[in-house]
């Protein structure tokens, strides 16, 4: 009713403003508002003050120091190692989340029965366990003397590796546990994906005589185009946010080894109090984000063009 | 892939390399089960046995009785009590933005949407200093409060309700009925299927809920089981046993409620259209 009656704009005002729709959005508009919206400009203002612990007691003890923040962190040699470390694990860690997930995928969608539907199961546990319990327990996995996966080395006579305490591996380590993370999501996404191809392409190309191969790379990875895309900007995006592992597995250690840009700001702004820095690092990482999709969003028309 | 060209050889291939594959990714679970069941001791004695030599439940009752374990557990089912109301919420707009036509429905919904890119390392000192200016740091409101409407939600909501015929609601208004009865007796009743799936959703990230509880609450008595189980990791560093029984404690309830539902989340993914 209300639907009919306000397309016309000359309605008269009562009937154009009814209040219940009002009434069911408002709180969640609000909360919204005071926690999404709200403190993006507060971000913004604060990270050109130099906000700290005595700023928030007595705002008198903010003062405006223009982009000096953003200056400062420009010759921050530990945010210049976030940044680096961060561009490491999304150099290494998208592509292998996209490939094991579509690996995953095409298994598991070979056939519907029971059994592959157990191990749909299996293969997403990982991603909905909480990261703490996770870091908890690959910790364990990854001790040097007592974890498993030093016993099963020197089982093979090879080892031990020093899993978290070298700052190249201790990268590494951290991506093998995030991708066996990030596999399940994504994983569904493609699953969805391959099971919207239709059959008729396979049967017509298997006629003309293509091989399997040939039929992977012409058929099915181009028409999963769209799940490939999505996949790559949210895990993109994602990684760049990369903070859970490091903070609860390494505390960004060891030697920096393993600190994040994510991880560079939650320990500016809450160890330190430096409200105001923090807010710039995060400002710095939001433009970032921003950027990669864009360019996400670029190659993809690139792409669709040619 | 065309039936025809699956050969048996092929078919056995790829069931052992899902069981091969699922193995591996399962291998932390199992051992974390494994290693909650036995004494400390047992942990860090070499070579490593995989089976427990003496099964025990020590380390489950220490967590209870020492730990605090049971107000981590309290707290995180207030906040997963929480996330119910907030998807209550997040229906209520979500309803709202498909149904009525209204003064500010496009760029509202817009405004929903454009919250869903912004990352929560920029709003998370700002939205800590909104809650220290109305003094709702360290409080259970101040942990629940932000997290309770999430715009993805709404927005999945929207394009559930969207699918109601306008009919039946014409039909109840003509009967007379006001639009909270019509919401709570007509709406949600039908909404039944995505309500599922937000419910499980939401229970799963409200159980897991890390940063925000560890950032908000600064005495003990407002831990979440994943802040506790953090404290737990700096406090028991060497008793690996303990750890395993804390890690098995957050795990296994949502590995169940994940086995039961899953369907529900599955087709979820299909039904919100991301393909």
């Amino acid at each position: 009713m209300a639907r009919k009656k306000t397309l016309h704009s000359n309605q008269p005002a009562k009937k154009r403003l009814k209040p219940e729709p009002y009434y069911f959005i408002t709180p969640a508009i609000a909360l919204l508002i005071l926690f999404a919206v709200l403190p993006i400009l507060i971000a913004l203002v604060i990270s050109f003050t130099d906000m700290d612990l005595r700023g928030i007691t007595d705002w008198s003890n903010i003062s405006f120091i223009g982009l000096e923040n953003y200056r400062v962190l420009l010759s921050d040699p530990i945010f210049w190692t976030s940044l680096y470390n961060t561009f490491f694990y999304v150099i290494i860690g998208v592509p292998l989340v996209i490939i094991c997930s579509l690996g995953a995928a095409l298994l598991l969608n070979y056939g519907s029965n029971k059994l592959f539907q157990f191990f749909r199961v299996i293969y997403y546990m990982p991603a909905i366990t909480n990261i703490v319990a996770i870091a908890v327990i690959w910790g364990f996995l990854y001790n040097v003397s007592y974890g498993l996966f030093n016993q099963i080395l020197g089982f093979l006579n090879s080892g031990p590796v020093l899993w978290l305490e070298d700052p190249t591996i201790a990268k590494l380590s951290l991506i093998i546990l995030a991708v066996w993370k990030g596999i399940g999501i994504n994983m569904l996404i493609y699953l969805a994906a391959l099971q919207a191809i239709p059959k008729d392409y396979y049967e017509a190309a298997t006629i003309d005589g293509a091989s399997r191969r040939l039929q992977f790379f012409k058929i099915t990875f181009p028409l999963l185009g769209f799940a490939t895309f999505f996949i790559t900007v949210t895990t993109l995006i994602g990684w760049l946010q990369f903070f859970e592992e490091p903070f609860v597995m390494t505390q960004g250690g060891p030697l920096d080894g393993t600190i994040s840009i994510a991880l560079f700001i939650y320990e500016t702004g809450f160890s330190y109090s430096n409200f105001g820095y923090a807010a710039a690092a995060s400002f710095v990482l939001f433009v970032i984000i921003i950027i990669a999709t864009l360019i996400q969003f670029k190659l993809r028309k690139t792409q669709e063009d040619l | 892939m065309a039936v025809n060209q699956r050969s048996k050889t092929e078919v056995g291939i790829v069931t052992v390399l899902l069981f091969v594959v699922g193995f591996i990714l399962s291998i932390p679970f199992i051992w974390m089960l494994l290693s909650a069941f036995k004494p400390n001791a047992e942990l860090i004695q070499l070579p490593v046995r995989i089976l427990p030599q003496k099964w025990t439940l020590e380390n489950f009752t220490r967590l209870f009785t020492e730990m605090n374990f049971a107000i981590y557990l309290r707290n995180t089912l207030i906040l997963v009590g929480c996330s119910l109301i907030g998807l209550l919420l997040n229906a209520m707009a979500g309803y709202s933005f498909a149904k009525f036509r209204f003064k500010g429905n496009r760029p509202l919904f817009f405004l929903v949407l454009a919250t869903m890119m912004i990352p929560g390392q920029v709003t998370m000192i700002p939205v800590y200093l909104i809650l220290n200016q109305i003094g709702l740091t360290n409080t259970m409101t101040g942990i629940a409060l932000p997290g309770l409407v999430a715009a993805f939600s709404i927005f999945l909501f929207k394009q559930f309700m969207s699918t109601i015929p306008d009919a039946l609601l014409e039909a109840a208004r003509l009967d007379g009925a006001g639009e909270f009865y019509i919401f709570f007796k007509l709406v949600l009743p039908m909404a039944k299927p995505i309500l599922a799936v937000q419910g499980i959703l939401a229970f799963i990230g409200a159980w897991n809920s890390f940063l925000w509880p560890l950032i908000v609450a600064n005495s003990q008595d407002l831990y979440t089981l994943s802040v506790g189980l953090a404290l737990l990791q700096g406090q028991a560093g060497e008793n690996y046993a303990l750890q395993m029984a804390g890690s098995a404690v957050m795990v296994v309830p949502i590995l169940i409620v994940f086995a039961i539902f899953q369907k529900y989340i599955v087709n979820g993914f299909t039904m919100s259209g991301i393909k």
